[in-house]
């Protein structure tokens, strides 16, 4: 039971995270709840589907089928995100002022919906196929009474789901003015972070040589798979043992997200030049 | 313009394949995953050279082969075999569990 719990709640929370900020980044826009909803729905399926074809995918494309549809993943939704960031830079300006905005902004913001659901699909497909299989090898052992794995994964499940809630309540706690900043600068990271993490499936399926070596290893301070190092490598892509190439990707998909957020922007908004300042 | 491109592309696609394929054929270690453990529980492999680690689920149930050291995550379905492609390696001591079981299924590559 404790061993279904453990897993499971550690899947939950890394999907958790990323559905927390998008409500976050989504407050006060009409039909949100539909979207993360069809999103977590969309999630959960996939996550069944891939759990029961894991053996096809795993063989496809000479073996490699498995790292190629994790790092293809990991990038959609990392462009999804970034599309979202350089959307709400040049249009979002006016919803975040009036931020229940009515009318065409409704529809702009139902279009815009669209990329964060399939990013909250695709965290929820990623981390629920492999509950899905845990579980289900757990039922195939036999070592578990189905009943005992099913309490520890619905405890597995309420525990991340509050400590989702949790940083949901913080984010939301942040008045609607910074906060706007805040979840900007959160989805670039998150999205630095994704680009990263696809370079490791890319880098196991021998596509990616170049720069393989690790640049430093911080596992005996911080190892990234403590709760802390998670939390840490959900929101801002910490690893404890990174290679030099998944250091450039950070870097290179950081600053172009920041910069091409800056860029859409219409004019250097006032108020945050004032932040600059003090 | 777009026939340039898709060429591009599958030139491009037909060299990484041709990279995976060159992987391929390195030195093969192996490694089983029978009852809940794996066998043999270390291996050693060469440094500084990239290599093949082929690994094989006996188990009922599937596993997924994970080594932060050797930054390796792989599903693997019951009865079901796959090959991991290893970087080169420095050398040292790399631990291995199988996830969905990583307090008895555990292991180690010993890099030298």
């Amino acid at each position: 039971m404790l061993g279904a719990l453990i897993i499971v709640f550690r899947e939950v929370i890394e999907a958790g995270l990323i559905v927390g900020i998008v409500l976050a980044v989504t407050r006060g826009v009409p039909r949100r709840g539909f979207f993360v909803a069809g999103g977590v729905a969309a999630g959960v399926l996939g996550a069944c589907l891939l759990a029961i074809f894991a053996k096809e995918i795993a063989g496809a494309l000479e073996g490699m089928g498995q790292e190629l549809f994790n790092a293809g993943v990991l990038i959609l939704a990392s462009c999804m995100l970034a599309w979202h960031n350089i959307w709400m830079a040049s249009h979002g300006r006016e919803m975040a002022a009036e931020l229940r905005g009515v009318g065409q902004e409704v529809a702009e913001g139902g279009k815009d919906l669209t990329a964060l659901a399939i990013v909250v699909a695709v965290a929820v497909l990623r981390e629920g196929s492999e509950v899905v299989l845990f579980l289900y090898g757990v039922a195939a052992s036999g070592k578990e009474t189905v009943g005992a794995m099913l309490a520890g994964g619905a405890a597995g499940v309420a525990l991340g789901a509050a400590l989702s809630a949790l940083m949901f309540y913080g984010l939301v706690k942040i008045p609607a003015k910074t906060l706007f900043g805040v979840t900007t600068a959160l989805i670039t990271f998150l999205a630095a972070g994704m680009a990263s993490q696809s370079v490791v499936y890319l880098q196991q399926a021998g596509l990616v040589e170049a720069w393989s070596r690790t640049l430093w290893n911080t596992s005996a301070l911080l190892p990234d798979d403590s709760m802390i190092g998670r939390v840490l490598h959900v929101l801002f892509g910490y690893v404890d043992q990174p290679s030099g190439m998944q250091v450039a990707v950070y870097l290179v998909a950081l600053i172009g997200i920041f910069l091409a957020t800056r860029a859409a922007a219409p004019k250097p908004p006032a108020p945050s030049l004032k932040v600059a300042k003090s | 313009m777009r026939k340039i491109l898709l060429t591009a592309f599958t030139l491009g696609f037909a060299a990484l394949s041709g990279a995976a394929l060159n992987a391929a054929e390195e030195t093969v270690l192996r490694l089983t995953l029978e009852d809940g453990k794996f066998a043999p529980a270390e291996l050693r492999a060469p440094a500084n050279r990239a290599f093949t680690l082929t690994v094989r689920n006996a188990g009922k149930a599937a596993m997924e082969f994970e080594s932060k050291g050797l930054k390796l995550e792989k599903v693997i379905a019951a009865g079901a075999e796959q090959s991991l492609h290893v970087r080169p390696m420095k050398p040292g001591r790399y631990a291995f569990v199988d996830e969905f079981n990583e307090d008895v299924a555990k292991g180690a590559l010993i890099v030298e």
